[in-house]
């Protein structure tokens, strides 16, 4: 496992979600309440970036096909989706937003 | 909830594995029987023109619940069953198996068939349907190997397949008998925007074409127009629609309109049997009035909204229609029902491939179709639900965010 600088701690609006490509990875990545979370940017349904998509309460909800995910935890919350996204460990530091990729 | 209930729920497609799911979920402890005469656990149909049709998906892919789940959750799958006839008074149904079962409720997800032109039936040589799994890995393997296609027909499935033949390298030929793509389903100054992007594809479009019959004996070799002209084919598909399979629910005393007549609830006019899905004549409060959908979304969600009525704990189903359409790099979605328009309002550049129609009845949006922006459609999706009345020049603006177009409206955004 190894930190990644993913994005300036600025980038991320409240209640938004942007995305980012990380080592190679599309990695989305949320501030609700003021907490950091990252998520795959990619719907395990069909292809199609979930930053494109909308944030709702805890969830993201993919703009393809409406599916949900649950932002903590990457669980599936609404069809046509069955499984779930990857989530990374994330943190702010100095001004910018960490993330933790396993080492390829 | 009694242990020895028996709810039976006729209809293994995506209806009646999700309402399976769902009497499961809210604790229904009783036997939960789901019978299908397909030889295959509920699967769900949106790929079968996409990416099941051009071998871009494996077929085990589009299994509606995880292996195991029936077994886990103690529900009987009678896969490759028909039910013959159900007695509604002594409440039982009567099996293809000979078997003969009891239930205490019924849900009917019976569904659609393939409406059929009688010069081109199914098993013709070179005449392919699609409605199930299996009909999509032949018709899959048959385009591999062909070089012309013609599609009859000009409806969604029609213009997947369409999509899917050109993406597999085939020239393909689409005739609908309207003169637009679409008839039963968006304006047509919105279908236009779609015969557009396939003739940019390629696809040769013919509207108004009046098929008439078929050319070949030992294979297919032309599909013939009244106009006197033939379109030279290796293969056909014929997409013209679904008829409800109603007929079990007729024969058994039920009310049929468009389909079987249910209420909010999902109930028959037959006391303690249900009917979801596409078979299904349902009344929709935030439209105001009564429809039978065939999509994703209704066979999924009335089926549950059916399912939980039958443990008890129903609430009316009330959602705006949904839909959503893939073809070539395009993602379409509709909401609301977009045939009743005076006015269409385009928001964005047509040009650019992404961008959103509004339909206006009088200055009311009844309906949106979006073009590669998916992410708008919940915010039209509530323009519907609040009968929004919305200056023309604002919903044309594509400058500001429908998002804050909605939060103007009303008090809680989205």
């Amino acid at each position: 496992m190894a930190w990644h600088v993913a994005a300036r701690a600025d980038e991320v609006p409240e209640n938004e979600v942007i995305g980012v490509v990380v080592d190679g990875e599309p990695v989305a990545l949320y501030k609700l309440g003021g907490v950091l979370y990252a998520t795959s940017n990619v719907c395990t349904h069909e292809f199609a970036l979930l930053s494109d998509g909308y944030v709702e309460g805890d969830c993201i909800e993919c703009p393809l096909h409406q599916a949900r995910f649950h932002i903590a935890t990457g669980e599936v919350r609404a069809a046509p989706a069955s499984e779930p996204i990857k989530t990374f460990p994330v943190k702010s530091e100095g001004g910018q937003i960490l993330i933790e990729l396993p080492e390829v | 909830m009694a242990r020895d209930e028996t709810f039976v729920i006729v209809g293994a497609g995506q209806a009646g594995g999700r309402a399976a799911e769902a009497m499961r979920a809210v604790g229904f402890a009783g036997r939960v029987v789901l019978i299908g005469e397909e030889p295959s656990l509920p699967y769900e149909r949106p790929p079968l023109s996409k990416a099941v049709l051009t071998g871009d998906r494996p077929a085990s892919t589009v299994e509606l619940l995880p292996p195991g789940f029936y077994a886990q959750k103690g529900i009987e799958a009678l896969t490759g069953t028909r039910v013959e006839e159900i007695d509604a008074a002594a409440r039982t149904a009567r099996l293809s198996s000979g078997r003969t079962l009891g239930f205490t409720k019924l849900l009917l997800a019976t569904g659609g068939r393939v409406r059929t032109l009688p010069f081109a039936l199914p098993g013709m040589p070179g005449i392919f349907y699609l409605r199930t799994l299996a009909e999509s890995l032949a018709l899959g393997a048959a385009l591999r190997k062909a070089k012309r296609l013609v599609v009859i027909g000009g409806g969604f499935l029609g213009l997947e397949v369409a999509a899917s033949a050109r993406k597999l390298g085939l020239a393909v030929t689409l005739l609908e008998l309207k003169p637009h793509l679409l008839d039963r389903a968006m304006a047509p100054e919105i279908a236009h925007f779609i015969a557009e992007i396939h003739r940019r594809k390629g696809v040769e479009l013919h509207l108004g074409a009046n098929v008439i019959g078929i050319a070949g004996k030992e294979k297919l070799a032309a599909v013939e127009l009244a106009q006197g002209t033939r379109v030279d084919a290796d293969l056909a598909v014929v997409a013209v629609g679904i008829a409800p399979n109603s007929e079990l629910a007729a024969a058994a005393g039920a009310t049929i309109g468009n389909g079987i007549v249910v209420d909010e609830f999902g109930r028959t006019s037959l006391p303690d049997i249900y009917a979801a899905g596409d078979v299904a004549d349902h009344p929709n409060p935030i439209l105001g009035h009564r429809l039978r959908l065939e999509s994703w979304q209704n066979a999924q969600n009335q089926a549950i909204a059916a399912a939980r009525a039958m443990c008890g704990v129903g609430t009316p189903y009330a959602e705006v229609p949904w839909f959503w359409s893939d073809q070539y790099e395009f993602n379409i979605q509709m909401v609301g029902a977009p045939l009743k328009t005076d006015e269409i309002v385009v928001r964005g550049e047509p040009a650019s491939g992404r961008f959103l129609c509004f339909n206006l009845a009088g200055n009311v949006v009844v309906g949106a179709t979006a073009f590669n922006m998916g992410g708008e459609i919940r915010f039209a999706r509530k323009l519907v639900e609040l009968k929004a009345r919305v200056e023309r020049r604002i919903l044309s603006d594509g400058t500001k965010k429908l998002r804050d177009v909605v939060a103007a409206l009303s008090p809680s955004p989205a």
